[in-house]
Parts: structure tokens; sequence; C-alpha cells
């Protein structure tokens, strides 16, 4: 296979952006219209969870792909679609506090401490924070060999992730099974790739 | 709203009366639903919803209309009036639980309107002098029909103000002949999954137990706020309420208040439950509202109010013991640890 072009990347670069914006538009156009039910604030909550879920898998089947297919270039996409899942988790969890627990915040530090799900939740937004703030070429650059320590994270985010709506349904488990087994293979194909850099890793140091 | 033939009796239009044009007609919502198919198809995001499934053939053909509901006739009883606004018609009838027909909370208005009510068949058997069979017809004929504004509070921590028309679960029991050996009554939703989506399909219907089963002890039962409803605001229930006939119990959870029920039965052991058999430690057989009592993954101290306005306007109220209607039936539960009877 030829190898994508400077400009064709860039293309992608920018359809990734406009796929991931076109769902927000989709939701704020059902819940204005009356399409996402009589009353969306689970709706809402859930499609953005699911989004951020969603686009936290596209980012890491990234590698397996760019690898397949050895085409480098598609690396860069990590970060737009990485900073996009954080974007929608940043929602996810501004639509729980403002629609479900209407600002209640003595409620919200409650919850978040005494239900496991939601501390996992949590975990997994604070994370995508410390990996968005860290995402600019610059920090990389300053931060050196911690960076890639520090954004390997993305691993333990995607397993809290899948945990976290695995936890958070009521009996619809089906999908959210489906969710971590795809998480699995995706850190199988990870453990394959690593397994010698891991030996050194262990035996170095 | 088209209006049917239970037009008997004197038509009475109380103060409370919410007239047509409150009321979202029903052209518009045939509409909405094409729309939400149509954009369901299309929407990559969220992972296929039930509607998506539901809808994908109907799509190519004839939009299908919507249930047609008839008008009632009733008079409101004072004595069960909660104060609360009421919670709009149009959303009553597009967020609900009835996982036999999709889990999303739309999946039930989306999949349900097509559900054929009449002919119908509520049969009460068991520990009774004369097992009674109620069809179609005598569901709304049989016993006076009246009105009941109460409360309903989700074990999800939403709550609605809800006004039904019906009549006392005891005045149905009563036809029958409870007998004195009768300690528990079971009750049973329809099992049709021809009819019902989230019967044949387990992705649909969330890994529930199908049919759903509910059950209450006797003097539950018995006891005046029991309801059995076959009506909402003024007219016959959507299948997304549970047309045709269903029991409302609004000191307890919504899920003990099951729908479209068809066989009540008189026993003298506890009845399984539905939710209870798939998770026992988080939803038990009693499941009265109890602020005190926290969900394992959720508070029950408070909830959110379902009321007229938008998405912003809502707001978190204090969840009051047996949902405020401590009155009517503390009596039941004295002497009881509810936090392990919960």
């Amino acid at each position: 296979m030829m190898r994508i072009s400077y400009r064709t990347a860039a293309i992608i670069r920018l359809l990734v952006h406009v796929s991931a914006c076109l769902p927000l538009i989709w939701l704020f156009l059902a819940v204005n219209s009356g399409q996402a039910g009589g009353d969306p604030v689970q709706y809402i909550i859930h499609f953005l969870g699911k989004g951020a879920l969603n686009l936290l898998v596209l980012t890491l089947l990234i590698t397996p792909i760019a690898r397949g297919w050895k085409q480098g270039q598609l690396m860069q996409l990590r970060r737009p679609l990485g900073l996009w899942s954080f974007a929608y988790a940043c929602c996810h969890l501004a639509a729980f506090i403002s629609l479900d627990l209407l600002f209640a915040w003595q409620l919200v530090g409650e919850e978040i401490v005494k239900r496991p799900y939601l501390l996992v939740g949590a975990t997994v937004w604070l994370i995508l924070l410390a990996l968005a703030v860290t995402s600019f070429k610059a920090a990389q650059r300053r931060m050196g060999k911690r960076w890639q320590q520090l954004h390997n994270l993305v691993y333990l985010a995607i397993v809290l992730g899948g945990i976290h709506y695995y936890w958070s349904v009521k009996s619809e488990i089906i999908e959210p099974s489906i969710y971590l087994g795809i998480i699995l293979l995706l850190l199988l194909f990870r453990a394959k790739i690593y397994k010698h850099k891991w030996r050194h890793f262990f035996v170095w140091r | 709203m088209a209006h049917g033939k239970f037009t008997k009796g004197i038509v009475k239009r109380p103060s409370w009366h919410i007239s047509d044009n409150e009321v979202t007609p029903q052209a518009v919502f045939s509409s909405r639903r094409k729309i939400i198919k149509t954009l369901g198809l299309g929407s990559i995001a969220a992972s296929l919803p039930g509607y998506v499934q539901a809808g994908i053939f109907d799509l190519f053909g004839e939009d299908k209309p919507d249930f047609v509901t008839s008008k009632l006739t009733f008079t409101a009883n004072q004595a069960f009036q909660a104060s609360d606004e009421k919670t709009p018609y149009s959303k009553v009838i597009r967020h609900n639980n009835f996982y036999e027909f999709g889990t999303g909370k739309q999946d039930p208005y989306v999949n349900a309107q097509q559900f054929k009510v009449n002919p119908w068949q509520l049969n009460i058997t068991g520990m009774v002098d004369k097992p009674v069979q109620l069809d179609y017809d005598a569901l709304f004929s049989q016993l006076p029909l009246e009105q009941r504004t109460y409360r309903f509070r989700c074990v999800e921590a939403w709550s609605m103000v809800i006004p039904w028309v019906g009549f006392p679960l005891a005045s149905l029991l009563k036809l029958a002949g409870v007998q004195s050996s009768a300690k528990y009554v079971a009750f049973e939703t329809l099992f049709d999954p021809e009819q019902m989506p989230g019967q044949r399909n387990r992705l649909m219907g969330g890994g529930i137990h199908y049919p759903y089963v509910e059950g209450l002890r006797l003097d539950e039962a018995m006891n005046e706020l029991a309801f059995v409803a076959v009506g909402l605001y003024d007219q016959t229930l959507s299948p997304q309420s549970g047309a045709p006939v269903r029991i409302v119990l609004p000191w307890k959870y919504g899920f003990k208040s099951i729908k479209s029920i068809v066989n009540i039965r008189l026993l003298d052991k506890q009845p399984p439950t539905s939710w209870n058999q798939l998770a026992a430690h988080e939803y038990g057989f009693y499941a009265n509202v109890n602020p005190q009592v926290d969900h394992p993954r959720w508070s029950q101290a408070s909830e959110r109010l379902i009321g007229a306005g938008g998405l912003l306007s809502a707001q978190r109220i204090d969840t009051q013991m047996f949902n405020g209607y401590g009155e009517q039936v503390a009596d039941l539960y004295r002497g009881m640890d509810l936090r392990k009877f919960y």
C-alpha cells in the first residue's frame, strides 16, 4: 500500500474533527426537538459517556491500524481523538452534575466518594485531564521520558472506563460486556508488541 | 385524540381537568416518531438503541399510526389528590421503564404503538372463593372508575406526579373473594414475544426473566392506596404506560407498579419478583420508598422531579419516607427493620 501523503493525513485529521463534532450537533437537535424522549437527562448522559468511550477505543485502535497498514502518519490522529474523548468526558460529567444532580454540590461530592462506579468514572476523567494538559509538543519535550510513562495511563483509563460503564447499568450488561471484550483485545495487541520492551524494562532496571 | 366508546354515564369535568390543547396532539406524536426512526438510523454515535432495530424495516414502509386511546368517564376521588404540579401528559407517556419494549426511556413510546390490548383477559385465581375473569370491556365497567393523583417515585431517583384513572385493588380482589389462607398476591405481565420485542431479544429486554412478575403481602394489597389503573389523565392507558391494566403503588418504587397484567394469584407464600430475582442486593421484595436506605449505586435521599418545565428548570427535592404516604401505610411495617426488608 502507498504511504499516505501529508495532504491526505491533513484531510483525515479534518474528518476526525468533523465526525467527532457531528454527534454533539445531533444530540443538541434531538434534545431540542423532543426526539431524545420526554425527559432526556439519562439519554444525554449515556450518549456523552458512550461517546467518550467510543472515542477512547478509536484512539487506541490507531496504533494497530497504523502498524498493520504500515501508515505511520496515522499515529498523529491519536491526539485529536484523545482530546475529543476528553471533551466528551467533560460534557458527560457536566451533564451528570447539572442535569441529574442539579448542582447539589454536596450530593456530587458524597456520591463520587460513596459509589465505586462514580469513583472509577472520576478517576478516568482525572487521567484524561492529565493527558489532555500534557498533550502539547512543548510538554512532551519538557517531560522527556516521563511523558510516555504518564501517557501509558491511557490503558488504565480505558479499562476503568469500561468498568464504569458496566457498573453503571441496571441490568443491560450485554453492551458493556462487548465494550470490555474490545478493550481487552486492544490491550492484548499491545501486550504482544511490547513483550520485548517489557522484558527490557524489568531486566535492565 | 380519538374518542372511543367509554362515554356512558355522566361526564364530569373536574376543576383539574386538562384541556385538549395542553396535550400534544396525536398527529404531532406520529410525525415525531417518524423523525426518531429516520434520525435513529443515521445516528452513528450511541451504539444501536432498541428503536433502531425495531424501526429499521418500518422506515422503508408506511409509518404505522400511533396507538389510539379513548376518553374515560370517572369521578375524582378528592381524598387522593397530590397537591404538586402534575407532570405533563406528553412527558408521562414518553419517559417509561417498560423493558418489554426496550430499555431506553423512550423505547416503549417508540416500540409499543402497535400493541394490541383488545381482546384482553385478566384472571384472578389461587386462594379465592370464585376465580374471576375480566375481559377488555369489563376492565372499564365492572367497578366504578375514579381518578387519583399520586406521586410516582422511580428507584432511579426521578419522580413524576400522575393522575390515574381506575379502582382500588382491594375492590378488585373482593370480586373474587379472598380466602383466609391467602397471605400474598402475585401479579404477572403478559408474555407475548411476538408483540414485545424485549421478550424475544435479550439485548433489548435488558436480561430480565420474562414474564415480569411482582408481588405484595395481602395487607399491602388491601391498603386503600393500592390502585388498579386503566387510565391516565382522562383517557385509557397507552401501551407504554401499561395498557390496558396495571397496578399503581405510590409508596413503593416504580418497578413494583407492574404493567399490562394478565394474572393475579392469591397465595400463601411470598411470590418471586422480577428485579429481586435479577439483583437481590439492589432490589428487595418490599421496595418501599425510603430516603434512609440508599440503592448501592445511588442515593435515595433526594429525587429529580420531572415537572412541566424544560431541562434546566427541573428541581431536586428531598425524598419522603414512603414517598409521603406514611400516614396510610407506615402501620403495615411497624416493628420491621426496613434496612433489612428494603
